[in-house]
């Protein structure tokens, strides 16, 4: 029964392929080797002395204990943002995709946020949250509930964590309401024929369907909180107080860019990439098994 | 038809030609600067000024960015062999850029090989000191320096009881003013821009304590840092304290507090002196400008203050020409005379960096209707430069910078002592000093 595609030509799927394979070597291919040879070199800002050093950058990161700090944040906020943005994302998908009025417009204002960039998103949470000129944060401390997020990790941390997975929600949501319209209507029918209410349906009917998407956000998510966050953390936090809003990938700009040390900053996107291959990896060997594809 | 209109375009390629060698006998050079606007026109007006001052040459400023960028931008031109012939680098920069050798061409060998004569002393000590080597020799031409002061709110002065044209000189003085201030119902009697800058660099220079050893890193990369002395502990201890009863609040790093003084929220805040465009133009109310405070029982107190701001470099390039460096030579000393210099000043807010630019700005009036204006030279101008008030010099500052900041933010929020917040900032900056060394070493 199955189909085979087979090419005529042999050069033909070579240069079909050929642009994607160009753009991933000069884009992904290239710096990650220059980002592997910088890890391994001590140099000044100018590049006109350098020492070759093997392995110190990752020995002097990983046996920083900051680092190791910043290691459980980025943890922390990782999780909290894809966990925190799902969760909204699924309850929206499910309650628009439900016989209700103006669904249309809730699904056009949930989708909103997306195309706010994500330093605009900083600033809109910044006139929000900001103990003096933010609308809730003076709320709050009029109120006697002492607000300040530049001076208390929780709040700090709750306020990216909150902006970063406002950010993402929509995104998530517009998968999963996609996913929830490709779910036959037979199926749920025949589930409530045989008397299952309105949970029980999510749980054992929807649930498993949407599995491929949420599999998908899944990853997708991680990789948004790892690697696309960075503008949120920068115009509200930068890191702070102290260090307990410094992700993995605040850090590699903070010493790439502020402190000019390439040497550090490149072990530091070495060991980035090396988590998120991990992680992905790992997702794929274990989670994926769960995954039912219709 | 179209015979017509070849001709008509060949004759125009032809005349373009011809008129080419007449544009090209100008030296275009290259200026990049970090300046934002408004600052960044006022900059670009400055630039405008050359060009029109004469017909040899075209200076082209391009705006890279904020200054951390405008360095990775010089720095990645540099590398690519591509820099600009002059970049304006933050002053906490200046290590760095003195660490970059053959990258740059220090502003008295330019004089020196181009013949031009430039006379330093011209230039305040506490300016051109931050950027001349230990033996004097100026390294990049000091520009747009600011130093800071004190702000003060004179309506919630008056309402607090207390005597709006007597700011507080010593900081017994200013806790003293916060207490009343409080009593009056401020919320914010107290805050501070630039935390690290004004609590810890500028501090250290008024009372004429070392912020590092080796003259602040004048004299070697061996630096190590100074700053959990008594004097600092009981400093930051004094700030901790305040923040607990209310009289001063810690707003953020850098100059992220910056809007708390023109909105009216804070009644005092030691800022930049660039600031006061800004509070000019925002402030609903009647302030004033005062020197910083200082602590009486200190011996030596109070000497001048420090700048920040920046400077211009001058980068080196394989295709650079002697009459490009020429060129380049002449633009930096159009920049330190007296009329630029003033208008300079008068229109940002930003030091005069000559006497005679101060005097000019003080003979057209300046300062008679802008009372005030004058704080952030004469307390610049106050004392003779010492070791400990050049300046700093000190590689990987930015991160020192933003290290204390760090530690101090942990100390506020009582996560830990105040001698226990500067231990570790000295440990972890002394670090941070001791990989500058190693990389720049030989």
């Amino acid at each position: 029964m199955q189909r085979r595609v087979v090419f005529e030509n042999k050069w033909l799927p070579y240069l079909l392929l050929a642009p994607q394979v160009a753009i991933t070597l000069v884009f992904f291919h290239w710096p990650a080797a220059q980002a592997i040879e910088q890890s391994m070199l001590l140099q000044d800002a100018f590049g006109l002395r350098q020492t070759f050093v093997w392995f110190e950058n990752f020995e002097v990161v990983l046996s920083d204990p900051n680092y190791l700090g910043t290691m459980r944040v980025t943890a922390v906020f990782s999780l909290a943002v894809t966990v925190l943005s799902m969760v909204l994302a699924l309850l929206f998908a499910v309650l628009a995709n439900a016989h209700i009025r103006g669904r249309s417009a809730y699904k056009t204002l949930l989708i909103w946020p997306y195309a706010v960039a994500p330093a605009v998103a900083a600033v809109l949470w910044l006139f929000i949250f900001n103990p003096e000129i933010g609308v809730l944060g003076r709320a709050l401390n009029n109120i006697g509930l002492r607000w300040d997020y530049r001076l208390n990790d929780a709040q700090a941390l709750f306020m990216v964590v909150a902006a970063s997975a406002w950010k993402q929600v929509s995104y998530n949501f517009i998968f999963f309401l996609a996913g929830l319209q490709a779910i036959p209507r037979s199926l749920l029918e025949a589930a409530a024929i045989d008397g299952a209410g309105p949970v029980r349906r999510f749980r054992t009917v929807t649930f498993p369907l949407l599995s491929p998407t949420t599999f998908f956000l899944l990853v997708v998510n991680v990789v948004y909180a790892f690697f696309e966050t960075f503008g949120v953390i920068h115009a509200l936090t930068k890191g702070g107080p102290g260090k307990a809003t410094e992700t993995l990938i605040y850090r590699v700009y903070l010493d790439g860019v502020i402190n000019n040390d390439m040497g550090s900053s490149s072990a530091q996107s070495v060991l980035l990439m090396l988590v998120v291959v991990a992680l992905t990896a790992i997702q794929f060997r274990f989670i994926e098994r769960k995954v039912h594809y219709a | 038809m179209s015979n017509r209109l070849a001709l008509a375009a060949g004759t125009a390629v032809a005349l373009a030609l011809l008129a080419g060698p007449a544009a090209a006998q100008k030296v275009q050079l290259e200026f990049w600067h970090g300046l934002p606007q408004p600052l960044g026109g006022q900059l670009e007006q400055v630039v405008q000024g050359f060009n029109a001052s004469q017909d040899k040459i075209q200076v082209n400023p391009t705006f890279k960015g904020s200054y951390p960028e405008a360095m990775q931008g010089a720095i990645a031109a540099f590398r690519a062999g591509n820099a600009p012939h002059i970049v304006q680098m933050f002053e906490v920069g200046t290590a760095t850029m003195m660490a970059a050798g053959p990258a740059i061409k220090p502003v008295y060998q330019l004089l020196q090989e181009t013949g031009s004569t430039l006379d330093p002393k011209s230039y305040l000590s506490a300016v051109a000191g931050y950027y001349t080597t230990p033996d004097g020799k100026l390294v990049s031409m000091p520009f747009n320096s600011s130093t800071t002061i004190l702000f003060y709110n004179k309506d919630a002065f008056q309402k607090a009881g207390l005597d709006p044209n007597a700011p507080p000189k010593t900081w017994p003085e200013l806790i003293e003013a916060t207490k009343k201030l409080k009593a009056s119902g401020s919320s914010c009697p107290f805050t501070t821009s630039w935390p690290t800058w004004a609590q810890f660099e500028q501090f250290s220079s008024i009372h004429n304590v070392p912020f590092a050893t080796q003259e602040n890193g004048f004299k070697g990369l061996n630096a190590e840092l100074k700053i959990n002395s008594p004097l600092h502990v009981k400093h930051l201890q004094t700030l901790i304290d305040m923040q607990k009863d209310g009289l001063f609040k810690y707003a953020g790093r850098d100059n992220a507090p910056d809007a708390l003084f023109p909105s009216g929220e804070c009644a005092m805040q030691m800022a930049s002196s660039g600031l006061r465009l800004r509070i000019t133009k925002e402030a609903k109310f009647a302030w004033g400008a005062a020197m910083l405070p200082y602590w009486p029982d200190v011996k030596d107190a109070p000497k001048n203050s420090i700048i920040g701001g920046a400077s211009f470099w001058v980068m080196t390039s394989p295709k650079r020409t002697a009459d490009e460096y020429k060129a380049v030579a002449e633009f930096l000393k159009y920049l330190g005379q007296p009329e630029v210099d003033a208008k300079w000043h008068m229109d940002t807010g930003y030091l005069p960096i000559t006497a005679k630019g101060y005097e000019a700005a003080k003979a057209a009036g300046f300062y008679d209707k802008n009372p005030g204006a004058d704080v952030p030279y004469l307390q610049m101008a106050r004392s003779e430069v010492t070791e400990n008030t050049k300046g700093l010099r000190l590689g990987g500052l930015p991160e020192i910078r933003n290290i204390i900041q760090e530690e101090m933010e942990k100390a506020f929020q009582g996560q830990q002592s105040a001698q226990q917040a500067l231990d570790t900032a000295v440990q972890r900056g002394n670090t941070v000093l001791r990989n500058f060394e190693r990389a720049n070493k030989g």
